[in-house]
């Protein structure tokens, strides 16, 4: 083994702490003591290949994957599209990009969720692509709606998608939300809160682009993410030899 | 002053929330969209090495189950190669080394079929023991907790791990092993992970 450069140090003061009272199911869910901080090896570095056999072309499209033929998705049609980036700003090409979300009412096609607001029958709620040669992706989906969750009784999500990101190495996988630019809910989502920095809430809110809109037919979001980047090989820290 | 240095910061985490198998493995939450779910088979058909069952709990601080997870496997096959470019050598066909597993809803318990790694290179010309590599999602977990499943029956080559030898603390690197029983003749390694209290399952940076 040659190369075996490692992923840069996660910068943890960029992530929500584990235990964030306000978010109270974090409490009793965080652990106690300290991580213990490896350097990276063989198993970091790597992580799970995938191809575009694994996933079908119509995944990225929310309004369409689970509809009825002739049908459509309710809601307010959005475009969510980006780039995935490692932190030298360097496409990540091929990675599999999976979201979920809510439908336009705020309900959640799952055997939990018991929210009032109805299920919509044309609405799945889950779609997967793989990002291009640029690190590009998009889905067409619906702007999901905000819901109340218990948390304190009268704490609302504000509109939201979850995104699940792989990245070349299991050391950089991620899972994190996106949010909608000019939403209210967002500085009082404990969720949110759990994050210190506000320019990291920032990252996580998708901005409107009205460049990326189809005239007369879909609205634009665009949202970047930004995978931990990896130290390149200039001189080896001699990982066999010392 | 000084130039300033033009990297991106990483993209903060959010928990993955209660409705993580609506993105993930849509059957569980309780529809069919996709032509294939993935990640429900971890070695393939074709892989060599001995079959083994993985089972446990995720326990959270009151003691009680955590019925609503979503871990990760990523494990090299029996030759110690990961499924990837820079993953040591060859792999059989079929054999991605990755998978998700959830946990049943009303009793918090998870379970696997897989087959049991070799050891692979640690850095500085050590061998790393056998292990699996486990990523644990949750509803109240904020950043995904990294963590490895070594095996009780490689205690020789676990005396040596560099990375269990990093632990400092002896009685907590217990925590990282998996003792192995029989059950219709199928290894079955039992992997509790809890996640605060007296046992708190040793979790990793990486």
């Amino acid at each position: 083994m040659t190369t075996e450069a490692e992923f840069y140090q996660r910068d943890r003061d960029r992530h929500p702490p584990a235990y964030t009272p306000g978010y109270k199911t974090s409490v009793a869910r965080s652990p106690r003591y300290s991580l213990i901080s490896l350097e990276n090896s063989v198993g970091d570095i790597t992580g799970p290949v995938f191809g575009h056999d694994d996933i079908d072309p119509s995944d990225n499209d929310l309004i369409y994957n689970y509809a009825d033929a002739g049908q459509s998705a309710i809601g307010e049609r959005i475009i969510l599209h980006g780039r995935v980036l490692d932190e030298n700003a360097r496409p990540v090409p091929n990675t599999l990009v999976e979201i979920w979300q809510a439908n336009a009412g705020g309900r959640y096609r799952h055997k939990k969720d018991t929210y009032i607001a109805p299920i919509d029958p044309h609405f799945g709620g889950c779609g997967r692509t793989m990002t291009d040669a640029a690190g590009y992706y998009y889905f067409r989906t619906v702007k999901p709606g905000a819901y109340p969750w218990r948390n304190h009784v009268n704490n609302w999500r504000p509109a939201h998608i979850h995104l699940s990101i792989f990245g070349t190495g299991f050391a950089q996988r991620l899972i994190t939300q996106c949010y909608f630019e000019g939403d209210p809910l967002i500085p009082l989502c404990p969720i949110i809160q759990t994050i210190p920095d506000q320019g990291a809430v920032a990252q996580l809110t998708a901005a409107l682009d009205l460049n990326a809109s189809i005239p007369l037919d879909t609205i634009a979001y665009k949202f970047d993410i930004v995978l931990r980047g990896r130290r390149s090989t200039l001189f080896e820290n001699r990982l066999e030899g010392n | 002053m000084a130039q300033s240095l033009d990297y991106l910061k990483e993209t903060p985490s959010q928990t993955a929330g209660p409705y993580v198998h609506i993105g993930l493995a849509p059957g569980a939450a309780g529809f069919d969209i996709y032509k294939s779910e993935l990640g429900w088979d971890i070695a393939g058909p074709n892989a060599a090495g001995e079959r083994i069952r993985v089972e446990g709990l995720v326990i959270d601080g009151t003691g009680s189950p955590v019925k609503d997870v979503m871990l990760e496997v990523w494990q090299a096959n029996a030759a110690g190669h990961y499924a990837h470019p820079e993953g040591g050598g060859e792999v059989e066909e079929g054999f991605r080394g990755w998978g998700r597993v959830i946990t049943d809803f009303e009793t918090g318990q998870w379970g696997f079929d897989t087959v049991k790694p070799g050891p692979t290179p640690g850095r500085n010309r050590t061998i790393q023991a056998p292990h699996l590599n486990l990523w644990i999602v949750a509803r109240g977990i904020n950043v995904g907790l990294n963590t490895r499943m070594y095996f009780a029956d490689e205690a020789a080559v676990n005396a040596t791990d560099p990375v269990l030898n990093i632990i400092e603390w002896e009685n907590r690197r217990a925590t990282l092993i998996a003792e192995r029983t029989l059950r219709d003749g199928v290894p079955v390694y039992r992997f509790d992970i809890r996640l605060q209290g007296d046992d708190e399952t040793v979790f990793f940076d990486i």
